[in-house]
């Protein structure tokens, strides 16, 4: 007797479910009458209907649907609390190409995430997000949620939810459907088999709407936990029909998708050079990727001085020098609230490897730029660390390690601008580097000059000039 | 006039016993009253639904009322092959 399949498991689920421990494979992991079961199915059914299975992206929430990616033969992200839309955001700009469900609880929508999802509704990104209402926190056992009703006896509302209290329940859809951005709402309830067959439509529809890529749509699920509320699946049921829906109506609130046009966004690019180009389009660099053989080890650089100083682009134009030679750096500053005066210090390390920690505690390179930066910092400084100091406002310091003197100042005034100290220190700076090999350390310090002052043209030409001034008033000195 | 009567259809629901969680959702979706809860126990220790007599006409509320993935199943019996 021939027999043809009419309905059966989805195939946008898993045959067997591996990803799912224990030795159960076959059956999911929530309880029994659960209404997370019902909607997988709907999805797992209208992906592969939809032909949108490649290129799908099922986000799970924190909450029951947290193992969502055990089921789904689709591509699956577990995500933070409440972070799905931020993620799928991520997700859908860099491949555009993709869709994303953002599969989220009502604890997840609702509390904690509420900022997350209510943005990316607003940025009309495009993504289905299919938002499971349930009135309470299920996998944390029966807690309340901003959905719960009036009256509702919760683990942690045990007299009921009170308006005086607690306020009214949350009304996602209605408050998305206010929104400009989104182009799809509509709450449904997984009870009866008619409300059940007008969730896989309204499901279809904003699946639909993603795949034409018209930008962003809701679709809340008014579901049964019935284990958490104590009742049978029956129960939730007509509980849902009963309580639940005289409060949150069901219907659609707005569907507005047909007078979208497809909405495009910048095109991504992961080419590596276009990516940093972009990241310093303006900056006049010219020798992206020519890895330089400067650093055998790692290298902790200090800057210090008073707020005004320049500390802080002293840094960023060592951390420039780094950067357009191929090497890691990074950057981090430390300074007072105030703009100027007040202490300032920056922290810069430059690495071939992985850099662990921006934070700067054994120096090998301190650049002292006043007295009282010089006397915090030299005890960090590394046995056969090196100290270059502004030797016209510090006095020669006692110590046993390398020491540069550099009258940063008063090259700067030479010059005819005091605010160009910190290139004729990194001109010093530059010249103790000589010694670790850096070949083109001339071209790579001018074009982070160039780099830094890029939007004040003006001071290239001086700062360059002091740059050299610096360099030379070492290298003069043949130490 | 064209003489083709459409011959009735017929269809049988199938439970794969161990994958039931026995919610019961499929007893009271079925139009025709069909599934019943057993009283016997399945690999899980879960008492499981089964369809108690002929008569399914494939509507599939079962199907989608059912939370488990491939606990249900409903297929079109061909006659022709009989």
């Amino acid at each position: 007797m021939g027999r043809k399949l009419k309905f059966g498991k989805p195939t946008g689920f898993f045959d067997v479910f591996d990803r799912r421990p224990g030795p159960i494979k076959k059956n999911m992991h929530y309880c029994p009458g659960c209404g997370h079961g019902i909607l997988h199915k709907l999805i797992a059914e209208a992906i592969v209907d939809l032909d949108m299975r490649d290129h799908m992206v099922v986000i799970s929430p924190v909450g029951c649907a947290v193992f969502a990616y055990y089921y789904f033969d689709a591509g699956g992200i577990s995500v933070p609390h409440g972070r799905a839309p931020a993620v799928a955001t991520g997700i859908i700009r860099a491949n555009p190409d993709s869709f994303v469900i953002s599969y989220q609880g009502d604890g997840d929508l609702g509390a904690i995430g509420l900022n997350n999802f209510l943005q990316a509704a607003n940025r009309g990104e495009n993504m289905t997000v299919c938002f499971v209402n349930n009135a309470i926190y299920g996998m944390t056992s029966g807690q309340m949620a901003p959905t719960t009703l009036i009256g509702q006896k919760t683990a942690t509302s045990p007299y009921g939810r009170s308006v005086e209290n607690e306020g009214y329940p949350l009304k996602v859809s209605e408050m998305v459907a206010a929104l400009e951005s989104p182009i799809y709402v509509e709450r449904v309830a997984l009870t009866t088999p008619a409300n059940i067959m007008a969730a896989r439509k309204a499901l279809r529809k904003g699946l639909t709407n993603m795949k034409e890529r018209r930008g962003f749509s809701l679709v809340e699920f008014l579901s049964g936990c019935p284990i958490n509320q104590k009742m049978t699946a029956q129960q939730v049921d007509e509980w849902i029909e009963k309580e639940m829906i005289p409060y949150f109506p069901l219907g659609c609130f707005k569907d507005i998708a047909a007078e979208r046009k497809p909405i495009s966004r910048p095109k991504p690019t992961f080419d590596k050079k276009k990516v940093l180009n972009a990241l310093v389009s303006s900056a006049g660099i010219t020798k992206w990727g020519a890895k330089s053989t400067v650093l055998r080890k790692e290298l902790r650089v200090k800057c210090a001085g008073y707020g005004g100083q320049g500390i802080l682009s002293l840094g960023m134009m060592i951390a420039a020098m780094g950067q357009s030679r191929d090497i890691n750096v990074s950057w981090l500053p430390s300074y007072g609230p105030e703009m100027r005066g007040g202490t300032a210090n920056c922290s810069v390390v430059l690495s071939n490897n992985v850099i662990g920690s921006p934070v700067v505690q054994n120096t090998n390179i301190l650049i002292a730029m006043n007295q009282p930066s010089m006397n915090k910092f030299l005890p960090d400084l590394v046995d056969g660390g090196i100290l270059l100091y502004d030797s016209t406002n510090i006095a020669p310091p006692k110590t046993d390690r390398r020491v540069y003197a550099v009258a940063a100042s008063d090259i700067a005034i030479k010059l005819g601008n005091i605010r160009c100290a910190n290139s004729a220190i990194m001109g010093a700076f530059a010249a103790c580097l000589k010694g670790f090999e850096l070949e083109d350390y001339e071209d790579a310090f001018e074009e982070a000059i160039r780099q830094t002052f890029r939007k004040k043209k003006e001071l290239v030409e001086l700062n360059i000039k002091a740059f050299h001034e610096g360099r030379k008033s070492v290298e003069t000195r043949n130490v | 006039m064209g003489q083709t009567i459409k011959k009735k259809k017929k269809f049988v629901v199938e439970i794969t016993v161990d994958e039931c969680k026995g919610c019961g959702r499929c007893v009271s979706a079925c139009p025709k009253g069909i599934l019943e809860m057993t009283t016997k126990v399945n690999m899980m220790g879960i008492v499981y639904v089964e369809p108690a007599k002929e008569g399914c006409v494939g509507c599939g509320a079962c199907f989608y009322a059912c939370p488990e993935p491939g606990a249900i199943s409903v297929y079109e019996i061909d006659e022709a092959d009989e």
